[in-house]
């Protein structure tokens, strides 16, 4: 038996799920839609990649990261939760040695890591705008009729984009649309749009921040040459695109579950097969004081097994 | 009359006791909740910022609660918010509501109009002269023992050993001052509420990190427009300090009143000083918290704020010099605390690698 380490991040709009060995090497890798049902999504996905690999490999760290990675550490039995920055910051320097410049693109979020002599210095995330994150792109390939995985190769074949307006994602749309209703051809407008994309972004969450090279892109909208194509004509460097670049998040948990274990010496995993294990959650609302927190239960087994969401502390020690 | 104002954090505990000594009914406003915010996003102009907002939403309640007059700040500018109760006052009577706002501009501005609005609420509740003194500095006495017990709070909060004992502490301290009457009273309620604090079970072992919090006034003062932040931080075991407090330029503790003139320390990084609402101090609390040893800087800004996007676009350059890294959260409409969580989260983790690595560099020297 090998020993492996998963790495679990669930996004908004993407669940990944990775097993590396100790080496840093991806052994497996899933690369899911969330559609909603994070706990749903990881208890199916764990089960595939258990199928694949749960009879060579034995699990001796696993690590959470991504919006929901409270909820889902509870789930696999995490022995370490941390947030996406941190975990995407941890591959990316894993990967590409020296690496100075992160930039990492997800579903509904943007952001910049900036990184000296291995360690983060500085880091920004879009707070009001999704502009320009993959959620968007989905849409406007969805409304052109072109799949995602094409969309950035559209853009390489453009010969004079058109300038599309980035600054909001509504305005961004319209003026497609308009641009489309002059004639325009749609190779032109989606590789304007790379451009407008990574306008938004240089002054969104890259405004002030020192870009040095190596610069790696990373996230499900690196896989859009289109973009990484504006990028290198933006940053007039080449950007580096990691062979696992979907899943770099769950790859940055693992790694840290690594090093947790290190000093535990045991893991909490769950095991692979927690498709059997009947997961509910439910809530109410505290009426305790002006307040009004909406307190989650979570069952396993109809069992209660945490509580969450309270402000003052109260619901959530009972429990213990 | 039935008098209320904007609330600011816990500051309603003097200002409700002001109101009442002065020979008025209070209508105490509620601390900002969802529907404050639905009702101050429905009325307010769709490009105010977020107090703009709030403080809509809270007058809109407090004149359904039966509020007459509503006593609040002016400012004279040159930020927006100096003229912001004109606007609510507008509004209000817009829709039909019979609230009067009363502002008040810094007395060295116009000093006939102060004396003017001060004795009209001395009048009409019916106190002499030397009374009306009397209550007003009980009032203060009052602001600064809250003030007190909250730093206290935040001091103690990162070393707690179950999370929310220090919340619940502060709030039983809270109580404590807002049952007393006299400076006597006030005094005794300081002391016993601090103890209160200071009795929450602690691990001392622990080493937390140090962070400063900047920005807009109405932001940093009211926890419920900023995710409860200090509190938020305090659990995740970092001890905070905020810049604006209602007492800081009487105080002696605060970096604030150490350090003298906030403008002349951020003149070598901008010139034209004011700028508006809290721009220019934000930079000059970055040199100060940094110069104070803290570990980094929290800016608050509300969205669209424009002292504070000066200020944003400034701080890479005082970051850099004074090395100290600063995160900025832009608030608005949005009531998830996820995003935040995961951006101080992040931000935490980079001051402790930061003090990490410097720990091994002291070594190696």
């Amino acid at each position: 038996m090998k020993t492996g380490y998963l790495g679990v991040d669930v996004g908004s709009v993407s669940t990944n799920i990775v097993v590396i060995d100790e080496k840093g090497e991806v052994l497996s890798a899933r690369y899911l839609r969330t559609n909603g049902k994070p706990i749903e999504t990881v208890q199916g996905g764990l089960f595939s990649v258990g199928e694949e690999i749960g009879n060579k490999v034995e699990i001796a760290g696993v690590g959470t990261t991504g919006s929901a990675r409270y909820l889902i550490s509870m789930i696999v039995g995490a022995d370490i939760v941390k947030n996406e920055i941190t975990a995407h910051a941890v591959a990316a320097s894993a990967v590409v040695e020296g690496v100075q410049t992160i930039i990492e693109i997800g579903g509904q979020d943007s952001k910049i890591i900036i990184l000296r002599n291995g360690i983060v210095t500085d880091f920004a995330m879009n707070t009001v705008c999704a502009a320009g994150t993959g959620s968007f792109l989905d849409q406007q390939a969805n409304r052109l009729c072109i799949p995602i995985e094409e969309f950035g190769d559209y853009a390489l074949k453009a010969k004079n984009p058109v300038r599309i307006a980035g600054r909001c994602a509504v305005f961004a749309e319209s003026d497609m649309i308009h641009k489309q209703q002059l004639g325009y051809n749609t190779e032109d407008i989606i590789a304007g749009l790379c451009e407008a994309l990574v306008r938004n972004y240089m002054n969104n969450v890259g405004k002030g921040k020192e870009i040095l090279p190596p610069v790696v892109f990373q996230g499900g909208v690196a896989a859009n040459r289109g973009l990484v194509a504006a990028f290198n004509k933006y940053l007039g460097v080449e950007v580096i695109v990691p062979k696992e670049h979907g899943v770099m998040g769950a790859i940055g948990a693992a790694l840290l579950a690594r090093e947790a274990v290190k000093k535990t010496g045991k893991t909490n995993f769950k095991g692979f097969n927690i498709k059997e294990i009947n997961f509910k959650t439910d809530s109410f609302e505290c009426n305790g004081c002006s307040n009004a927190c909406e307190v989650v239960q979570f069952y396993e087994n109809g069992e209660l097994i945490a509580r969450w969401g309270d402000r003052c502390g109260k619901w959530e020690m009972s429990t213990r | 009359m039935k008098i209320s104002f904007p609330h600011m954090g816990h500051s309603y505990i003097a200002f409700k006791w002001l109101v009442e000594h002065l020979g008025h009914e209070c209508i105490v406003p509620p601390e900002p909740s969802k529907r404050t915010l639905d009702l101050g996003v429905r009325y307010a102009p769709e490009f105010a910022c977020i107090p703009f907002k709030i403080l809509m939403g809270t007058y809109l309640e407090v004149a359904e609660k039966g509020a007459e007059v509503i006593i609040t700040s002016g400012g004279m500018g040159p930020c927006r918010a100096g003229y912001y109760w004109v606007m609510h006052q507008y509004i209000l009577n817009e829709l039909g509501r019979n609230v009067e706002i009363i502002a008040f501009e810094p007395p060295l501005c116009d000093l006939k109009d102060f004396w003017k609005k001060l004795h009209r609420l001395r009048v009409s509740g019916g106190l002499s002269v030397k009374a009306f003194i009397e209550v007003i500095k009980t009032t203060w006495e009052k602001i600064k023992a809250i003030d007190d017990i909250e730093m206290r709070s935040h001091e103690v909060r990162p070393y707690e050993i179950n999370r929310g004992d220090t919340t619940r502490a502060l709030w039983k301290a809270l109580d404590m001052l807002d049952k007393a009457n006299s400076v006597k009273e006030i005094e005794e309620a300081r002391r016993e509420g601090l103890e209160v604090i200071n009795k929450v079970p602690r691990d001392l072992s622990r080493n937390p990190l140090k962070v400063g919090i900047i920005g807009e006034i109405y932001v940093v003062l009211e926890p419920a427009a900023n995710h409860y932040i200090q509190i938020m931080l305090g659990e995740m075991g970092v001890q905070t300090d905020r810049s604006i407090y209602l007492t800081s330029y009487t105080r002696k503790n605060t970096i604030y009143n150490l350090e003298g003139d906030v403008f002349a320390i951020a003149r070598p990084y901008i010139k034209e000083a004011p700028i508006g609402g809290h721009g220019v101090n934000s930079i000059g609390e970055t040199i100060l918290f940094a110069k104070h040893g803290f570990d980094g800087v929290v800016q608050l800004a509300p969205f669209a704020c424009i002292p504070e996007i000066v200020a944003k676009s400034i701080l890479p350059k005082v970051s850099k010099d004074y090395d100290i890294p600063v995160l900025t959260l832009f608030i608005d409409e949005q009531t998830g605390k996820a995003g935040v969580q995961t951006r101080l989260e992040a931000f935490i983790d980079l001051l402790e690698k930061r003090r990490e690595s410097r720990k091994r560099e002291r070594l190696v020297v």
